[in-house]
């Protein structure tokens, strides 16, 4: 009786940890699989891409992407993408942070129209804009620049950095400011020494977003840009036509900076998402 | 020499008018408290002392000088926060001497500064430990020594012991004021609690709707309220109020008794008493019991005079049932007046 009443409660945590183990199984294998199949269909050969069954062991053929290291451009697209990506990241977090801070802390005539307005310029289909976008471009000769098409990018990623910093702003009790101000602060140093420390991680997180959205960015990129081309553009570009194997050899090529970058600074995505490590 | 001299001042919020023409010194090394119900200004005030609001009119002076248009780092004071307000990013050590790193000082004057003020506090065993590490009263030990560090000429606390549970803010409230007095700082603290007022402060200002009701020591305050808002703020229970009429030459019919009040020409005033300077006699007030209340060292009842609520604090010796009619002697020195229509005390 009495072991049977104590291995109950036993019972039930145990089984509620296999449904937690197998829902992380099942995320980490809903990314990972495909990711999987795309690395051991890039270091395959042409053969073994086009047969099935496929095998699940790569046969490290670095034909493909040899094929890629060497095919004229792809560096300089590679280099374009980052420069681009970087500046996108700098300037959106240059405005959008500013905004963030005075949404969160002062209050102005027109405040929640602004607000509105900056989700608002999610509303209009790059699409649509790019035709006149390009002819402005051309007119002010920034078309075909990496930083015309951060521009353009700025603009994607900006509301985005607006609205991330100002929750993180509004997170930060206005008193902590008001005890530095009495410490002997200014207000920008009052800024640089208590609030920047605090947000940081949340500025690097929507940094970090930033750069995402302009690396995957494609449209406005294969539109504005025709020498200086972007991976993704260039990718598109090219591979339309392209075999097979060089389509999963170019995605993977797309993919794997992203992937090495965001591990990378993968603690401050954390701390954004409250799971802090310290 | 810090005397804070606060003239004229006024706050509106838009159409809200939340201070009204405040005038008020704070004598040097002063412990002034502020006190008053939720909403009535408290905070405005102080916020405006220390920079953190502007005034809409008026001027504020610390130790002779102009002050209303300095920034809060220029004012010479130090604020201690309701929320504490501990640098979650730095140490306690780097909290204390926060101040000081911003006044350049060089590191081992920090050192010595911070760790002093740490001992005064009691809390030199925690200087490795960041905020989150920290019990809501060490907390606020730390927000006190951080202030106390900058040796400032005057600190301006509000309502720093509310987040305290009742016993810890006993504890505190005591060290509170053997430490401020020790620093020789001119204090400005706001609270809601009338003890923690009374204990602490050697003056009281007592606010009401943006205005000073009454401006003096705790004992004045509580014995010789200026106007009726403060004599039925102050007190636990507070003063009782009775309807009188006059009965000419200075005498007063409350309840159907004769007292002597002030000789002015007006048919009703208002007779105040405060609950525990009462006893029963065998004439005097007649009340009617309705509740008793043994709170060990006194009994409380709360009785019916007319239809108008009056409490009385009495001996606990007496045996006093809900219904039994008392017959209640005011002790005339202790009699106050006020005037219905200006509510001020009367004389
Ligand atoms: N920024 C503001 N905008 C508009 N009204 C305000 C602002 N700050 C304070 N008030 C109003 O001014 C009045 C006084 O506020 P204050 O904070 O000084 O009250 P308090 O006496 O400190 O009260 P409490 O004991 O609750 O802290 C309140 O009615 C409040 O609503
Ligand atoms: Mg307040």
């Amino acid at each position: 009786m009495s072991t049977a009443a104590t291995d109950m409660p036993g019972n039930t945590r145990k089984a509620g940890r296999y449904v937690y183990i197998a829902a992380v199984v099942l995320l980490c294998a809903w990314v990972i699989v495909p990711l999987y199949f795309l690395l051991i269909n890039t270091l395959s050969s042409p053969e073994a891409v086009n047969s099935f069954p496929k095998s699940f062991i790569p046969e490290f053929d670095l034909g493909s992407l040899s094929f890629f290291a060497n095919f004229a451009g792809m560096l300089t697209a590679l280099k374009n993408s980052i420069i681009v990506a970087g500046l996108t990241m700098i300037m959106s977090i240059a405005i959008g942070a500013p905004a963030g801070y005075a949404l969160s802390r002062f209050d102005f005539p027109g405040k929640e129209l602004f607000r509105m307005l900056i989700l608002l310029t999610r509303a209009f289909p790059l699409p649509l804009l790019a035709l006149p976008l390009a002819v402005m471009f051309i007119r002010t000769g920034l078309d075909d620049t990496a930083f015309g098409l951060a521009l353009v990018h700025t603009t994607l990623a900006v509301p985005f950095a607006v609205l991330i910093t100002f929750s993180l702003f509004s997170g930060i009790p206005i008193e902590l400011e008001e005890a530095a101000w009495t410490l002997g602060c200014t207000r920008l140093t009052a800024f640089t020494k208590v609030v920047l420390p605090l947000i940081l991680p949340g500025i690097t997180a929507s940094a970090i977003f930033a750069f995402v959205i302009s690396w995957n960015e494609v449209f406005a990129a294969a539109v504005l840009t025709i020498e200086n081309r972007t991976l993704t553009a260039f990718l598109l570009q090219n591979l339309d036509t392209s075999p097979l194997h060089l389509k999963f050899a170019g995605g993977f090529i797309l993919v794997v900076p992203a992937l090495i970058f965001i591990f990378a600074v993968r603690k401050y995505l954390f701390a954004m998402w409250g799971i802090a490590n310290r | 020499m810090a005397v804070i001299e606060i003239k004229n001042v006024a706050k509106r919020f838009g159409d809200y008018q939340a201070l009204h023409d405040i005038n008020m010194t704070i004598e040097d090394q002063e412990f002034m408290c502020l006190l008053g119900a939720s909403g009535c200004g408290k905070s405005t005030l102080l916020r405006i002392i220390a920079g953190l609001e502007t005034a809409t009119s008026g001027e504020v002076w610390i130790g002779g000088r102009r002050i209303d248009n300095l920034s809060p780092k220029d004012r010479g004071i130090s604020m201690v926060f309701q929320n504490y307000a501990v640098f979650p990013h730095l140490t306690v050590f780097e909290n204390i001497g926060f101040g000081l790193r911003m006044q350049k000082l060089p590191n081992d004057e920090v050192k010595r500064r911070v760790e002093r003020t740490a001992e005064l506090m009691h809390i030199e065993q925690l200087l490795k430990r960041y905020s989150g590490e920290l019990s809501g009263g060490q907390r606020q030990r730390v927000a006190v020594a951080r202030a106390l560090a900058m040796e400032p000429d005057v600190i301006l606390m509000d309502e720093p012991l509310s987040n305290l549970d009742a016993l810890l803010r006993m504890e505190m409230r005591a060290e509170l004021k053997g430490v401020l007095a020790e620093s020789k700082t001119t204090a400005i603290y706001v609270t809601h609690d009338q003890v923690e007022a009374m204990s602490m402060a050697d003056r009281i200002s007592v606010m009401h709707e943006g205005r000073i009701a009454q401006n003096a020591t705790p004992v004045e305050v509580y014995r010789n309220p200026a106007e009726k808002f403060v004599a039925g703020f102050i007190g636990n229970p507070p003063m009782n109020f009775l309807d009188a009429k006059s009965a000419g030459s200075g005498n007063w019919t409350v309840a159907g008794q004769s007292f002597a009040g002030p000789a002015i020409d007006k048919a009703a005033i208002e007779f105040a008493i405060r609950p525990e300077d009462m006893a029963p006699a065998e004439t005097g007030i007649a009340a009617t019991a309705r509740v008793v209340e043994p709170l060990g060292a006194h009994l409380l009842v709360t009785c019916d005079v007319g239809g108008t609520l009056f409490r009385a604090v009495l001996d606990s010796d007496l045996v006093v049932h809900p219904g039994d009619i008392l017959t209640l002697a005011p002790q005339a020195d202790r009699i106050r007046w006020f005037d219905p229509e200006t509510t001020q005390a009367l004389s």
